[in-house]
């Protein structure tokens, strides 16, 4: 810099305090406070980020728990052989499983049409059995075929081989176990894409983005300043969807957490960079909520949160475990639930990474500051 | 020395076709507080974003201290204070969070008490943002931009909205800079702003320069020294206002609704002629008042329009 130029003028100025230097990471730590100062005062941002996945986590793993010993329901029309096939229900070996009312006609079928029996038995005078039941149900089918063997065996039905059954409830193989990784994947996804697509949006259009270029600042610290804030609340989003499941549901962690921690980060800094190619233009915060939602809705319904997509046809599955949360929940789950290592999950890995890395390099291209 | 801030034939045309700034050259010697008056949409925040290296003109050349923009980018940034025509700061942080988040980003800031106590924002300093008023954010602005210690402020219409006091209070903050030895390059549409705030000033107007000098000197050469205005009622209008030029020492005439304004150099030597003339046409002298020139006079003078059509 040249002496010669004019004198600063806060040299002869007002302050006369001895002249403090920045270092090189002084704008970085700033940006960083001033980011988590702001999300720590929005309200919105606690409950989206932390409560709602768990709220939909305790509501879901409590509509969904498993319902005690497979019962099923089931309506017995009144008349004379009522009685007694209550009797036999009783005698079976596995009565407990059986939740047995007794109606007329009518309301048992009404009753069955809505839902609350499983079945509805009718016993005739000759002594056999009418079974109503619905195809399309499997608790329905499930309930004619333990109904029957119940009965049969009650009349004296012998049965020719010995089998023993054991229960698999066991916490690691139920939908809540399933669930979880799939929440905490799909909670990266949607802090990742409104926590940095439609936070920079809504600095552009405040024109915060365009006074902050107007400074020395480098814009490579903004931007890492953003990602860093969006890791530190990774790891509390994780943690706490974590151990809300350990806590709550006694849902094994068989995998390492450190594992699951790459995988977070991993996940945040992929959807982080889709993110950031969603807002690289757009001027209002309504064109960028509705491209952010353009971006995910495939993802909500294909990549396997809240059921697997092995629902879908299997043409489709190569396109479905292309897209980033899938790779995300996929590797969440195999890691969590069944222990296995990242090495073994490359794919996956490579398949968060290239979509990560693909919208970074496109988003710096196109990324508009003012 | 190199001048703070030095621009020549600037030029900027969106999307091809809509020309905001067509051929503007400027200079702004150090220690001036420089202002760009014009209406809106006359390309002075255009130009102020060029300046500023926010926007890359079309065509022309801009140097800042010597320096331009393509090749030095960092330290004019360290050199340049500035406030936009709007920004809404993080509404969540304080004021001193504010502060301290721009001063991070300069080599060597002030420190941030002394700024807010300059800007008298010590009382608000743990305010958030959100909850300051009109005045106070733009002081807050201002603030942002004093931080890192500049040698030359860029305002662009820095008092827009503002009360009359918030007002008075950032033309002293823009005052004690230029004491201190800083350099202003201000944009307005507030004649009175520009009148008492710029020791120079150009006129703007379709993104060209159509008049320049200060204050005294334009209203000097452009607004005749006095406005005469007055109205008139009954008598032939044979020849409507030009007849009212060969008056004495009148150098412009323009009228407005009803009234009639001359541009006058010497006011006595012309209201005695005005008020003869109205008596030998048989009119009615219904109104009549004189007041000094002003730099609206000069604008209405050169385009015919007043700065703000409202």
């Amino acid at each position: 810099m040249a002496t010669t130029e004019t004198a600063t003028p806060a040299l002869e100025g007002p302050s006369k305090t001895p002249r403090h230097q920045n270092g090189r990471w002084s704008g970085y730590r700033r940006l960083l406070w001033a980011r988590m100062l702001e999300l720590k005062r929005e309200p919105e941002v606690i409950f989206w980020v932390f409560v709602f996945p768990l709220l939909l986590a305790f509501g879901l793993g409590i509509a969904f728990r498993n319902k005690p010993a497979n019962s099923t329901s089931i309506a017995v029309v009144a008349g004379p052989g009522a009685t007694n096939t209550l009797a036999m229900l009783q005698s079976s070996a596995s009565h407990s499983q059986f939740q047995v009312t007794v109606l007329d006609r009518d309301a048992a079928l009404h009753g069955f049409r809505f839902g609350k029996f499983d079945l509805v038995i009718e016993p005739r005078e000759d002594g056999s059995y009418t079974f109503d039941y619905d195809p399309a149900r499997p608790e329905s089918v499930l309930s004619r075929a333990e109904t029957d063997s119940a009965l049969q065996t009650a009349a004296g039905r012998k049965d020719p081989v010995v089998t023993t059954s054991q229960a698999s409830s066991e916490p690691g193989s139920r939908y809540i176990d399933f669930l979880i990784p799939g929440l905490l994947g799909m909670n990266l996804m949607n802090s990742g894409m409104w926590g940095i697509g439609f936070a920079l949006v809504e600095m552009r259009q405040r024109k915060l983005l365009k006074r902050f270029v107007a400074t020395p600042m480098r814009r490579t610290d903004f931007l890492f300043a953003l990602a860093s804030s969006r890791l530190v609340l990774m790891v509390i989003e994780v943690g706490l969807l974590l151990g809300f499941g350990v806590l709550v549901f006694h849902m094994p962690v068989a995998g390492s957490i450190l594992s699951v921690i790459f995988l977070g980060t991993l996940g945040a800094i992929s959807f982080g960079g889709i993110g950031l190619l969603t807002a690289s233009r757009a001027q209002k915060i309504e064109s960028v909520s509705g491209l952010i939602n353009l971006v995910m809705m495939p993802m909500w319904i294909f990549s396997g949160v809240f059921f697997s997509y092995e629902h879908f046809p299997a043409i489709s599955h190569p396109f479905i475990r292309a897209l980033p949360l899938t790779a995300l929940n996929d590797a969440l789950r195999a890691t969590i639930l069944e222990g296995a290592s990242l090495a073994s999950q490359s794919g996956r890995l490579l398949v968060l990474a290239l979509w990560g890395g693909i919208s970074f390099v496109l988003a710096l291209r196109w990324f508009r500051w003012t | 020395m190199a001048l703070p801030v030095e621009c020549i034939d600037l030029r900027k045309t969106y999307d091809g076709k809509v020309e905001a700034v067509r051929g503007l050259s400027l200079q702004i010697e150090a220690g001036e507080c420089f202002g760009l008056l014009g209406p809106n949409g006359a390309g002075k925040t255009t130009t102020i974003e060029i300046l500023e290296g926010l926007l890359a003109p079309t065509s022309g050349q801009v140097r800042l201290f010597g320096r331009n923009w393509t090749e030095n980018p960092r330290q004019l940034r360290e050199w340049i204070g500035i406030s936009l025509q709007e920004t809404r700061l993080s509404e969540k942080l304080t004021v001193c969070e504010t502060i301290e988040l721009f001063a991070s980003f300069y080599l060597e800031p002030r420190s941030s008490a002394d700024v807010l106590e300059e800007l008298q924002l010590t009382e608000k300093a743990d305010s958030w943002v959100g909850k300051l008023s009109g005045g106070q954010k733009q002081r807050l602005a201002v603030a942002t931009a004093l931080v890192g210690n500049p040698r030359i402020l860029f305002l662009d219409e820095p008092t827009t909205g503002l009360d009359p006091q918030s007002r008075r209070q950032l033309w002293e903050i823009v005052r004690r800079f230029q004491t201190n030895g800083g350099t202003v390059l201000l944009t307005t549409h507030y004649m009175d702003e520009a009148e008492r705030l710029c020791d120079r000033l150009a006129i703007v107007d379709h993104g060209q320069i159509i008049a320049e000098g200060t204050a005294a000197d334009l209203i000097d050469r452009l607004g005749g020294h006095h406005v005469v205005e007055f109205e008139v009622a009954g008598g032939a209008d044979v020849d409507g206002v030009e007849r009212w030029r060969s008056l004495p020492s009148v150098e412009g005439v323009r009228e407005e609704s009803s009234a009639i304004c001359l541009n006058v150099r010497e006011p006595h030597l012309t209201i005695p002629a005005l008020l003869d003339a109205v008596k030998r046409h048989g009119h009615r002298l219904e109104h009549l008042s004189t007041r000094q020139a002003s730099l609206e006079d000069v604008f209405v003078r050169l385009t015919g329009r007043h700065l703000r059509e409202d």
